[in-house]
């Protein structure tokens, strides 16, 4: 009974909680890295250093006047944002965030299952968000969300085809689907993923940039040319559902990375014997450090890069990030085969 | 207006859309509005309109006496008031032959330069934010901002200035405002350089620059483009050059001027005047001479008779100013700008046809227009 119904509920909330947390955090973050970029400070007012600005933002979003247009198709306008913040909140129960431990005189695993097509699950359910933001675009009944629909689309299919390939490339590599294996083989093999396979590892940071909608490939978004996009006509709440979505997938996609690339929870070096003193910091501050650097770059691109144009989004997805992604499957492939 | 057509396809039939940006949107620069017929994301065709700010400025002006208008002129293009203050009294001098003391030249030289660069500041920030660099826009108004403590320092104001009169400048300068320009002028040297870092050889910028809106120098002035747009487009006309006015005649300086005629080209070029700028502020400060500031006008200003057109080179382009005295009541009988931002708004439905929506927030800031300037 406990075991098989207490614990995992119990984990459940607490990943629940803390990537909600999390998410509202990330916001506060990024005004003020890019803040910091911009030589400003940043929200200072709620809160010493303003760290209780999130807090202010929930509370003024919910009490927020929700409108809906007259001419928007109403179910789908209300299920939109619920699209957009499922998945991305259900794909974290693949990720490992640390490795076993003992708490109370209990094993508990650092996870909420281990499936064992854990990565197919987090494409699969990752590209239901894309939904969200089409449906939305289509449901406004306006024309700047739907141009922005349109764009979301067509970025969906290149970049998704792209990030998939790379992760084929892991694959080959661990020889499994599961998110728990995969680290656990770069444990045993003693070397980072992302130095086995970098051009997987930069491909999937740019796809990533691409899935999430972030600078420099905010087309759907594209405030300047299309008004705020795809949630030009949401208000209140239902606009907080997007806008929490795009960070959570924001953390989704930093900590797929960490788990493929960076060695999820391990230490840095696993191999170096020198460096066993790490070991004293547990796995999932480890998991946390290196998913919050990955949160930092996308952070610091954003503040930095101009945005790219639909036409040179596309080429970059299919004429460079495709063709690169396959030619690296099949080197990798070839290599496996050799060895 | 513009009306959508239908292409009868092999499968499907399709239809334009036609999308009004603005006069609410964030990227026209005020309110503009500018109706686009697309076929998907392309430009078909675009329409400007043009008058949300109208508030009739001329009419105004031939109902004050000549000192009043020098307020209303800061009314037009207000993120270069100075410069349209220069333009206004300069005319009238003109139409009075008047004769402005030099160290009143030098001084209203430096100030056009201050906001030259200062006007080049915001259309840096506001282009570079309609093309999704964020950073880039609060780095140009930081430089702004100095710029706009230098002129409350001078006259009070930090947007709408009044700091010409006719016949000279309002006061003198402050005790030590020289030097403050010049630690300016060595701030700014080194900003120039990190704007160029973000921008000028960044890859994005350039897909997003190079080959958007190109327009050839013919064309350009056949359309009666004026200022950095036209030298953009390799055409070496130049107000301060070729019809030098304030001190401009005794200033060492470079016209830049573009190959191409695209929006980078458009781009360089400004980022040059600001070098060019700094190089005539740092003369005109080091030189400045002394004498009054002054000259000698009547106490009641009444132009005999007569019109006449005076030009200077705004930020934006040729300001000119066309006033016409009947010799006879204090105000003018006739009051005209040719504003640049106007003319030069010309020219955008010819650049943005053809390209994506993306591009005409690009080519809108590529311009630099003023919607107070071109409504008046």
């Amino acid at each position: 009974m406990v075991d098989g119904f207490l614990v995992p509920l119990l984990k459940i909330v607490i990943v629940l909680n803390a990537t909600l947390v999390g998410v509202t955090y990330m916001v506060l973050l990024e005004r003020k890295v890019i803040a910091w970029a911009q030589s400003r400070l940043g929200p200072m007012r709620v809160g010493p250093y303003g760290i209780l600005q999130p807090v202010a933002d929930a509370v003024k979003l919910m009490i927020k006047e929700d409108i809906t247009p007259v001419r928007a198709d109403k179910w789908v306008f209300t299920a939109a944002p619920i699209i957009a913040m499922v998945p991305a909140l259900i794909v974290y129960a693949v990720i490992p965030f640390g490795p076993e431990v003992s708490l109370f005189g209990r094993q508990v695993t650092l996870y909420i299952t281990d499936i064992n097509v854990g990565l197919l699950y987090i494409v699969s359910v990752a590209s239901v968000g894309v939904y969200g933001i089409i449906l939305a675009g289509y449901a406004s009944n306006s024309k700047f969300p739907l141009l922005a629909s349109l764009r979301a689309s067509a970025q969906l299919i290149s970049y998704e085809v792209a990030v998939t390939l790379t992760l084929v490339s892991v694959i080959l590599v661990a020889g499994s689907l599961s998110m728990v294996s995969i680290v656990r083989a770069q444990e045993s093999m003693g070397v980072w993923f992302a130095f086995i396979q970098p051009i997987a590892f930069v491909l999937f940071f740019i796809g990533g940039l691409a899935e999430t909608n972030r600078a420099p490939f905010d087309l759907p978004e594209a405030e300047q040319e299309l008004t705020g996009g795809f949630h030009t006509e949401y208000s209140g709440m239902r606009f907080a559902l997007f806008f929490l979505a795009e960070y959570a997938n924001m953390i989704v996609v930093s900590s797929v990375a960490t788990t493929l690339f960076l060695g999820g929870y391990l230490a840095p070096f696993p191999n170096v014997d020198a460096l066993n003193f790490l070991d004293i910091v547990p796995g999932w501050i480890w998991f946390l450090l290196k998913t919050f650097l990955f949160l930092y770059v996308f952070l610091w691109v954003r503040a930095t890069l101009p945005r790219y144009r639909y036409d040179q989004l596309m080429r970059l997805g299919w004429k460079v990030l495709i063709p690169v992604a396959i030619a690296n499957v099949i080197v990798t492939g070839i290599v496996k085969v050799l060895l | 207006m513009a009306t959508p057509s239908v292409h009868h396809g092999a499968m499907f039939d399709t239809d334009e859309l036609v999308i009004n940006m603005g006069p609410q949107h964030p990227s026209t620069h005020g309110v503009l509005r500018v109706v686009l017929r697309l076929d998907g994301e392309k430009v078909v065709d675009a329409e400007v309109v043009i008058g949300y700010l109208h508030r009739g400025i001329e009419k105004l002006c031939e109902n004050r006496n000549w000192t009043q208008i020098v307020l209303l002129t800061d009314r037009m293009d207000y993120v270069a008031a100075a410069t349209n203050n220069v333009g206004y009294c300069e005319t009238v001098e003109k139409l009075m032959s008047l004769e402005v003391p030099r160290r009143a030249r030098y001084v209203r030289t430096i100030l056009c330069e201050l906001q030259r660069i200062a006007s080049h500041c915001l259309w840096l920030g506001t282009h570079a934010m309609d093309i999704g660099a964020m950073t880039v826009f609060l780095y140009a108004f930081r430089e702004r901002e100095l710029i706009l403590d230098l002129f409350e320092e001078y006259c009070g104001a930090r947007l709408t200035y009044n700091s010409m009169r006719i016949g000279g400048l309002p006061q003198e300068i402050p005790p030590g405002w020289d030097k403050k320009v010049l630690e300016f002028c060595k701030i700014m040297d080194s900003k120039i350089v990190e704007y160029e870092e973000l921008l000028t050889h960044n890859r994005i910028w350039l897909e997003r620059t190079k080959g958007i809106g190109v327009i050839s120098g013919p064309e350009a002035v056949a359309i009666g483009l004026s200022g950095p747009a036209l030298r953009g487009s390799g055409v070496p006309r130049d107000v301060r050059k070729d019809e030098p006015y304030s001190a401009y005649d005794e200033m060492e300086f470079d016209v830049p001027i573009g190959v191409v005629g695209d929006t980078y080209d458009r781009y360089l070029v400004r980022i040059e005047e600001f070098r060019q700028s700094l190089r005539i502020i740092r003369q005109a400060t080091e030189g400045l001479p002394e004498g009054p500031i002054v000259g000698k006008v009547p106490r009641l200003i009444k132009p005999a008779a007569g019109e006449t057109y005076h030009a200077i080179e705004s930020p934006k382009g040729e300001l000119g100013y066309f006033i016409v005295s009947d010799g006879k009541s204090t105000n003018p009988y006739r009051f005209r700008v040719r504003p640049p931002s106007f003319c030069n708004l010309q020219a955008l439905p010819r650049l943005v046809r053809g390209h994506l929506v993306a591009d005409v927030v690009a080519l809108i800031g590529s311009i630099d227009i003023v919607l107070g300037e071109v409504d008046r």
